[in-house]
C-alpha cells in the first residue's frame, strides 16, 4: 500500500499544453503513472502528445474518468483551477503553482471546506510520489527508491535532499508528501503523518518544516498524543533573520513568532529526534529505526 | 511589500477611514506651506521611514507655528533615525508628513492580518494604543479584543460592535467605529494586503474616530494587479544589493557574513545557511536561484553576490531536479571565464546528470573545490573563507 497514489491514479495535468506542465505530464508517464489528458480552457477537443485536451475538469471527469490532478497553471489562474477541480469532484488535488495571492488561496480555502471530499496538496510544492507507484507533480523519480520511509516536506529542493540521503544509505521511501511553503496550504504536516499513521507500508516519518506559522508546533503536539512510529524532523531557517519573507511566501518570522528554535523545542519535546544539520536527515532515521 | 504612512493614509481614506488633514514634503519650505495651509495652533511634523518606533527615535514632533515646523523638518530631513526596528545603521530620512494636531480623549489599537492556523484574515483591538502590541500580548493578553472574518462575508456588524464595546467606546462611538472597521476591511481586501495596523486610532475630545498612524504591508504576489501600490516602492528603504537581485527575479537576501550562497530552493537556501553556521562560518547572503534557473540566471546570481565586498569564498548548492547539473556546471564555468570570480568557490551539486556535471567542472581546470555532501561542503567552504 501507499498513500495517496497508486494505480487506481487517473491523473490529469491543468496546464498540460503549457512547458511545464507537458515536461512534467511526460515525466509521470514515464514513471508509469497514468495520465489520462489535461485541461485548457479553449483547446477542448484537441490533442496533445498524444494526449486528449478537454475545456472543464468536468470534461475530464465525465469523459476521462479523471480522478486526481496536477495544476500548472500560472498564479492568477491558479486558485481558480483549484476549485474548479474540487467542484468536478476530483479526489486528490496538486497544485505546484508558486506565487498565487494569498487572498486568492485564502477564498479557495473556504471554497474546499464545502467539498471535504477533495484533498488539495499544496500550493507552491513539489507534489507527491510513491516509488514505483506513481507521481503527481515535480519530484524527480530518478532519485527515489521503493520502501518504507514517509517523508513530508514545506521544502521542495530539501525534500530531494532527504530522499537522496535514504536511498544512498540504502532506505527506500514509500511515500514523499512535498505540502508547500505558503501560508495557506491544502494537506498539512498532521494531514500527512495521519495518512503515515495509517500506512502499514510505512515503518517512520521524515518532517521537514521551516520559520514561519505554527503548523510544525501543532504538529509535535498531535504527534505526541497520537503518533506511535519514529518521527525524525529538520526546520530549516535556523538562522533566518527576522521580519523578512526566506523565498517561501510563509517563511517569516512575524513578531518573533515562528523561529526553528521554538519548532525544534516543541517537536523535541513530542519525543521527535530533531537534527540540527541538513545533512543528518538519513543517518537519524537509520538510527531511530536500529534503536 | 512596504510604504509610509503617508501613502497608507491617502489609501485608507480614499476607502472611508478616517485620518488627520495632512501632506507630505520633501524639503523643509514645503513643510512650512503645508503647515501654513493647515492653519490651527499645532501640526505635527512625522519622518517618514519604513520602521516603528519613530517618536522614541525623535522622528515625531510637535510644532506650533508655521516656522517651527519649517525648522523641525530641516532638521529631520537628511538625519539618520534609529529605532528598535531599524538596527543600530537606522534609516536616513528623506521626506516628512505634516499633519493638523488633534485634542484626542484616547488611544486605541487596532489591525488586520491573516490569521494562519485560522485560514481567516482576524481583525484586533485593544484599548491600550500606542503601545506595542507584542509588549500588550505578552504582559496583558486580556486587553486584546479578536474577531475572525469569514473570507466569503466579509466583516460584519456586530463583529465590529465586538471589537467597539470591547475596547471601552460608548454606543456613538461604536457606530462610529462599525463604519470605519467596515472600510478598513474593505481597503484591506481591494489592495491584497497582508498587515493593516492603527497604532493608534484616536478618539478626540470631540468624539470623532481617525487614524493616527497607518501601516500597510501588501502581499507581494498580489502586486501584478495592482500597479498602483507597486508604484510606491520607495527603493531609498531597500538594501542597494537587494534592489539589484529584484531585477534579475533572484530571491536574495543580504545579511552581514563572508560565505556568499547560490542555492537552488527556498528551504535549501535557509538549510544552506544552517549548516555553515553550524560549521563555524557566517553566511553573506540568501540566495534562491529557482527551480528552473538557467546558465543566464546562473551568471546574474553570480554579479550579485561578487558585488558584497565582504564575500571571501562562494559555496554552490544545487540540488538537480528539473535544473540538471550539466546545465548548471555549464552556466558556472561560464559565469565564472566572464566576471573572473576571484574568490574560492566550494560546489556541491547532486542529482540528475550529476555525473556529467562533475566531468565538466574537473576538466574546466578552473579552481572548483568539489564536496559530496552539504556537510562536507559546509566544512570546506568555512576553511577557505577564513
Amino acid at each position: 500500500m501507499s498513500v495517496l497514489i497508486d494505480k487506481s491514479t487517473r491523473l490529469i495535468v491543468q496546464g498540460l499544453t503549457g512547458r511545464e506542465g507537458t515536461f512534467h505530464a511526460k515525466q509521470a508517464a514515464a514513471y508509469k503513472t497514468n495520465v489520462v489528458g489535461g485541461v485548457t480552457p479553449g483547446k477542448g477537443g484537441t490533442m496533445h502528445e498524444g494526449w486528449p485536451i478537454f475545456d472543464t475538469v468536468q470534461d475530464a471527469v465525465k469523459q476521462g474518468a479523471a480522478n486526481a490532478s496536477v495544476i500548472f497553471v500560472p498564479p492568477p489562474f491558479a486558485a481558480d483551477a483549484v476549485m474548479e477541480a474540487a467542484d468536478a469532484g476530483i479526489a486528490l488535488v496538486v497544485c505546484i503553482t508558486e506565487g498565487i495571492p494569498v487572498l486568492d488561496m485564502m477564498r479557495a480555502m473556504t471554497f474546499l471546506k464545502m467539498r471535504p471530499d477533495t484533498r488539495l496538496i499544496g500550493p507552491n510544492c513539489p507534489g507527491i510520489i510513491s516509488p514505483g507507484k506513481g507521481k503527481a507533480g515535480i519530484i524527480p523519480h530518478n532519485i527515489v527508491k521503493e520502501g518504507r520511509i514517509g517523508i513530508v516536506s514545506k521544502s521542495g529542493t530539501l525534500t530531494y535532499e532527504a530522499i537522496h540521503q535514504l536511498t544512498r544509505l540504502g532506505m527506500g521511501q514509500s511515500t514523499c508528501i512535498g505540502i508547500g511553503g505558503d501560508p495557506f496550504i491544502g494537506t498539512t504536516h498532521i494531514d500527512a503523518l495521519q495518512l503515515f499513521a495509517g500506512d502499514p507500508d510505512t515503518d517512520a516519518v521524515i518532517l521537514i518544516g521551516e520559520i514561519g506559522g505554527s503548523a510544525e508546533e501543532e504538529a509535535a503536539a498531535w504527534i505526541k498524543a497520537n503518533f506511535k512510529k519514529p518521527v525524525v524532523a529538520f526546520i530549516a531557517g535556523q538562522t533566518a533573520p527576522p521580519g523578512r519573507r526566506m523565498g517561501h511566501a510563509g517563511a517569516i518570522i512575524a513578531g518573533g513568532q515562528g523561529t526553528a528554535a521554538e519548532k525544534m523545542a516543541a517537536l523535541t519535546a513530542a519525543g521527535v529526534k530533531v537534527v540540527k544539520s541538513p545533512a543528518d536527515m538519513g543517518k537519524a532515521i537509520k538510527e531511530a529505526l536500529r534503536g | 511589500m512596504k510604504i509610509h504612512e503617508y501613502q497608507a493614509k491617502a489609501i485608507l481614506a480614499h476607502h472611508g477611514v478616517p485620518v488627520p488633514r495632512g501632506e507630505v514634503a520633501f524639503n523643509s519650505a514645503e513643510a512650512g506651506d503645508i503647515a501654513r495651509r493647515l492653519g490651527g495652533s499645532v501640526v505635527v511634523v512625522k519622518a517618514q521611514i519604513h520602521a516603528g518606533g519613530r517618536g522614541k527615535g525623535g522622528g515625531v514632533k510637535l510644532a506650533k507655528s508655521p516656522d517651527e515646523a519649517e525648522r523641525l523638518a530641516r532638521d529631520m530631513i537628511g538625519m539618520t533615525l534609529v529605532t528598535h526596528q531599524t538596527g543600530p545603521e537606522g534609516r536616513v530620512v528623506s521626506r516628512v508628513l505634516v499633519e493638523e494636531g488633534l485634542q484626542m480623549q484616547r488611544e486605541l489599537y487596532l489591525s488586520l492580518l491573516l490569521d494562519r492556523a485560522a485560514g481567516q484574515p482576524v481583525m484586533m483591538a485593544s484599548a491600550a494604543g500606542g503601545m506595542d502590541i507584542e509588549e500588550v500580548a505578552a504582559k496583558t493578553p486580556e486587553k486584546i479584543v479578536r474577531v475572525h472574518i469569514e473570507p466569503g462575508v466579509g466583516i460584519v456588524p456586530f463583529e465590529a460592535r465586538q471589537l467597539g464595546f470591547g475596547t471601552g467606546l460608548d454606543g456613538a462611538q461604536v457606530n462610529k467605529f462599525v463604519k470605519l472597521a467596515t472600510a478598513l476591511y474593505e481597503a484591506f481586501v481591494a489592495t491584497d494586503a497582508s498587515l493593516l495596523e492603527i497604532n493608534p486610532l484616536v478618539v478626540t475630545q470631540a468624539g470623532d474616530l481617525l487614524a493616527l498612524d497607518a501601516k500597510m504591508n501588501f502581499d507581494d504576489n498580489a502586486l501584478y494587479r495592482h500597479t498602483d501600490i507597486r508604484d510606491l516602492r520607495d527603493l531609498g528603504e531597500e538594501d542597494p544589493l537587494e534592489i539589484e537581485a529584484s531585477k534579475f527575479a533572484l530571491n536574495y537576501i543580504h545579511l552581514d557574513g563572508n560565505i556568499g550562497c547560490m542555492v537552488n530552493g527556498a528551504g535549501l537556501a535557509m538549510a544552506t545557511m544552517d549548516i555553515i553556521k553550524l560549521a563555524g562560518g557566517e553566511p553573506a547572503n540568501f540566495l534562491d536561484v529557482g527551480g528552473g534557473a538557467n546558465a543566464e540566471q546562473i551568471r546574474n546570481a553570480f554579479k550579485i553576490l561578487m558585488s558584497d565586498r565582504n564575500v571571501r569564498a562562494v559555496l554552490i548548492n544545487i540540488f538537480g531536479g528539473i535544473l540538471r547539473c550539466d546545465v548548471l556546471a555549464q552556466g558556472v564555468i561560464a559565469a565564472v571565464k566572464e566576471l573572473g570570480v576571484p574568490v574560492p568557490i566550494v560546489i556541491r551539486m547532486e542529482g540528475t546528470n550529476v555525473d556529467e556535471g562533475k566531468r565538466l567542472l574537473k576538466e574546466s581546470r578552473m579552481n572548483f573545490t568539489t564536496a559530496d555532501s552539504m556537510d562536507e561542503a559546509a566544512k570546506k567552504v568555512v576553511q577557505l573563507a577564513g
